[in-house]
Order: C-alpha cells, then structure tokens, then sequence
C-alpha cells in the first residue's frame, strides 16, 4: 500500500508538472524535498534525544509500573477473557501504560510479549482472539499524554507556542480510544448474534 | 474552558521536565542524570532510523505539491469538503494516517512549512498526527508476529477508530481555536 501511494505521488507530481510546464519546478521540488527530510530530522535529534533520556529516568524510577498498578482494574474490565493472574494481564497493562507515557521503543516489545501470552490463551492459533482485538483496538487508536516528536518538530518550525496542541490532543486520542473500545465490543456481539466463533 | 486549556498545555512539560527526576531521585534512588544520558544515547538510532522515511516521503510530498498535483485534488474535493469546515489541504494527510506514519508526518511538516505550525491547519494536522496511529503497520506486526492470519473485525475497528480521530480532531481544534 504504502509503495503505491508513493509511486502515485510521484508520477501524478511529474504527470501534472509536464502538462503545466513546470518541469523545472518539479526538479527542483524532489531536491528540496530530500533536503527537507534531513534538516527536519537534525531538528528532531534535539527534542527526542532529550524526551528519551527523560523516558528512561522514568522508566528505571518504576514511573510505568506505577502506571500499571493504576491502570489494573481498567484491564480487568476490558479483557474479561483473559484470567486475573495470567501473565499476559501484565504485559497489557506495561503495555498500556508505556503507550500513554509515550514511551514508543517500550511499549512495542510489551505490546509484543502481550501478543505471545495471549496466543498461549488461544484455542484458534491462525484467528485473532477477543483479547487479542482488544489489544489492536487499544493499540491502534494511539494513546498518548504527551506527543513528543509533534512538538519537536512544532518547534523547529517557529511555532511560539509548541506545546499549545497538548490538551487538544490529549481530548482527541481520549475519544477516539474510547470510540475503539466501544467498536471493538460491538463488532464482537454483532458477531455472536451472527452465531460466529465465540472464544 | 480556553484558559484552562492553556494553563495544562503551558504547565504539563515544566512539570514533567521536574517531577520525574525529583521523585526517581528522592524515591527510588535512581543515578538519574547517568540514566538520562543512557537514554538519551537511544534518541539518536530513532531519529536516525526515521530519517530515510521522512525524506522519501518529502520528495514525494514535495513534487506532488509543487508541480499542482495538490492543487487540483483540492480543487475538485473543496466544494465537498468547506461546508464541513475541513480544510481540503487536511484531507491528504487523514487518508496517509493509517497507511504510513513517516508519509502523513512528512505532510505534516510540508503544512507547517506553507502555512506556519500555529495556523488552524497546523494545529489541526498536529492534533490529528498525535490522537492516533498507524493502524496497518501495528497490525501487521503483531499479528505477524504470533502468525495471527485470520484478523476477524481488527482491521475495521481500527480504520474506523481513525477515522473517529479525524473527526474528533476537527471537533476539538474548532472547539479550542476555532
């Protein structure tokens, strides 16, 4: 998907800037763009290098486990499927947790091993389980608290206020979450009353 | 309602920025200055890591803008999409979100480029860039990763929450900048 909507891009951009006569232009744009790239990314270099020196003290002072412990009753409820004691309950709420820190590279191996517990709980091992969609749906719908590289970059490009988007993000990923959740239930009881696979 | 909103977005990183290390070093004893530059050493492979999708992206983003590719996709969808108070420049953007996280951020950046990251549009395509995910790649890997084939409603749930993100970022910024 992905190498089609860069080749369409591309070859609309090079279509459309033959038939305006602006070849030049479109030269011009494919270097400036590159260009782009790597001045935007030295400009990440500063916020991210800090954010994840931030992230790691958090980590190692227990800031996610905290977060868990917060967070279990939650869990509880929405994976009724998976037993309380079960490991995997514990990698879904690391996992979690990590996703609302923002600690990306943490919560992808969390998320990961969830995945790995949960196959453990599942009688269909080629189809995903109720809790395994509960973790996509979670997962997917992009729980943040603080949207770190967003505002690096907000601040490479002269915003004077970067942090301004936070509570308005905040609120979007909360209803959006909460959306997914709700889906991720409904599409589950739409399929039992179908008479499809319940576990 | 605004100022409070201006008050948490002016005050939540200062007091991140303090109170993490104050308590990892009062409560937990951690060596914190020596665990932040550890981490931060983990900064430099994730930026370097972004960097060939961003600028990939870019050049793709940049041709389709300036050769006026963009302009006529926003041309022909604008009568649709201004009643709705949708920027048309918004919508190229939306549909990247779920396909391609580095696409819809090189966007992103083009935007904050041509109209300034605290027009509307920038704050916009800010919020929507932080409220959700790339749904097709985390799906892929982990599915992938347990041999998952068989996604039943997955991959409908998550499109469908994307597209709950757009329209909430849309509510929220027309809510809190309008």
């Amino acid at each position: 998907m992905v190498n089609a909507i860069w080749v369409i891009l591309l070859v609309s951009g090079v279509i459309v800037g033959a038939i305006n006569g602006k070849m030049d232009l479109v030269t011009k744009a494919a270097l400036d763009g590159a260009k782009q790239g790597t001045i935007v990314c030295f400009g990440l270099l500063s916020i991210l290098v800090f954010w994840t020196g931030l992230m790691k003290v958090a980590e190692e002072a227990g800031l996610v486990q905290s977060l868990a412990k917060l967070i279990h009753p939650l869990a509880r409820f929405l994976y009724p499927s998976v037993p309380k004691d079960h490991p995997a309950m514990g990698s879904i709420v690391a996992n979690m947790s990590a996703n609302m820190l923002g600690l990306g590279s943490a919560a992808t191996p969390l998320g990961l091993k969830a995945m790995k517990e949960l196959q453990e709980l599942n009688p269909n091992k080629d189809t995903a389980s109720d809790a395994m969609c509960t973790l996509m749906a979670i997962n997917t719908s992009g729980l943040t608290i603080i949207p770190a590289t967003i505002i690096g970059l907000r601040m490479q490009y002269g915003s004077t206020n970067p942090t301004e988007i936070v509570a308005a993000t905040i609120l979007a990923t909360a209803i959006a979450t909460t959306s997914a959740i709700f889906l991720d239930r409904w599409f589950r009881a739409g399929e039992r009353r179908k008479g499809g696979k319940t576990k | 309602m605004m100022e409070i909103v201006q008050l948490i977005a002016a005050w939540s990183l200062p007091v991140i920025i303090a109170f993490i290390p104050t308590y990892a070093l009062l409560m937990r004893k951690v060596p914190v200055y020596e665990t932040f530059i550890e981490g931060a050493k983990e900064g430099f492979p994730t930026v370097i890591s972004i960097m060939p999708h961003l600028v990939g992206m870019l050049v793709a983003v940049t041709v389709f803008r300036e050769s006026g590719a963009l302009e006529l996709v926003i041309g022909a969808l604008n009568p649709l999409l201004e009643p709705l108070g949708v920027p048309p420049e918004f919508l190229p953007m939306a549909l990247l979100r779920s396909i391609s996280g580095s696409g819809s951020m090189a966007i992103m950046t083009d935007i904050f480029q041509t109209h300034g990251p605290d027009s509307f549009l920038g704050k916009l395509a800010s919020t929507m860039q932080g409220s959700s995910d790339t749904t097709l790649y985390v799906l892929t890997v982990y599915f992938g990763s347990v041999g998952i084939r068989k996604a039943r409603y997955a991959v409908k749930v998550g499109l469908l929450a994307d597209l709950v993100s757009v329209v909430a970022s849309l509510f929220v910024v027309h809510l809190l900048f309008g």
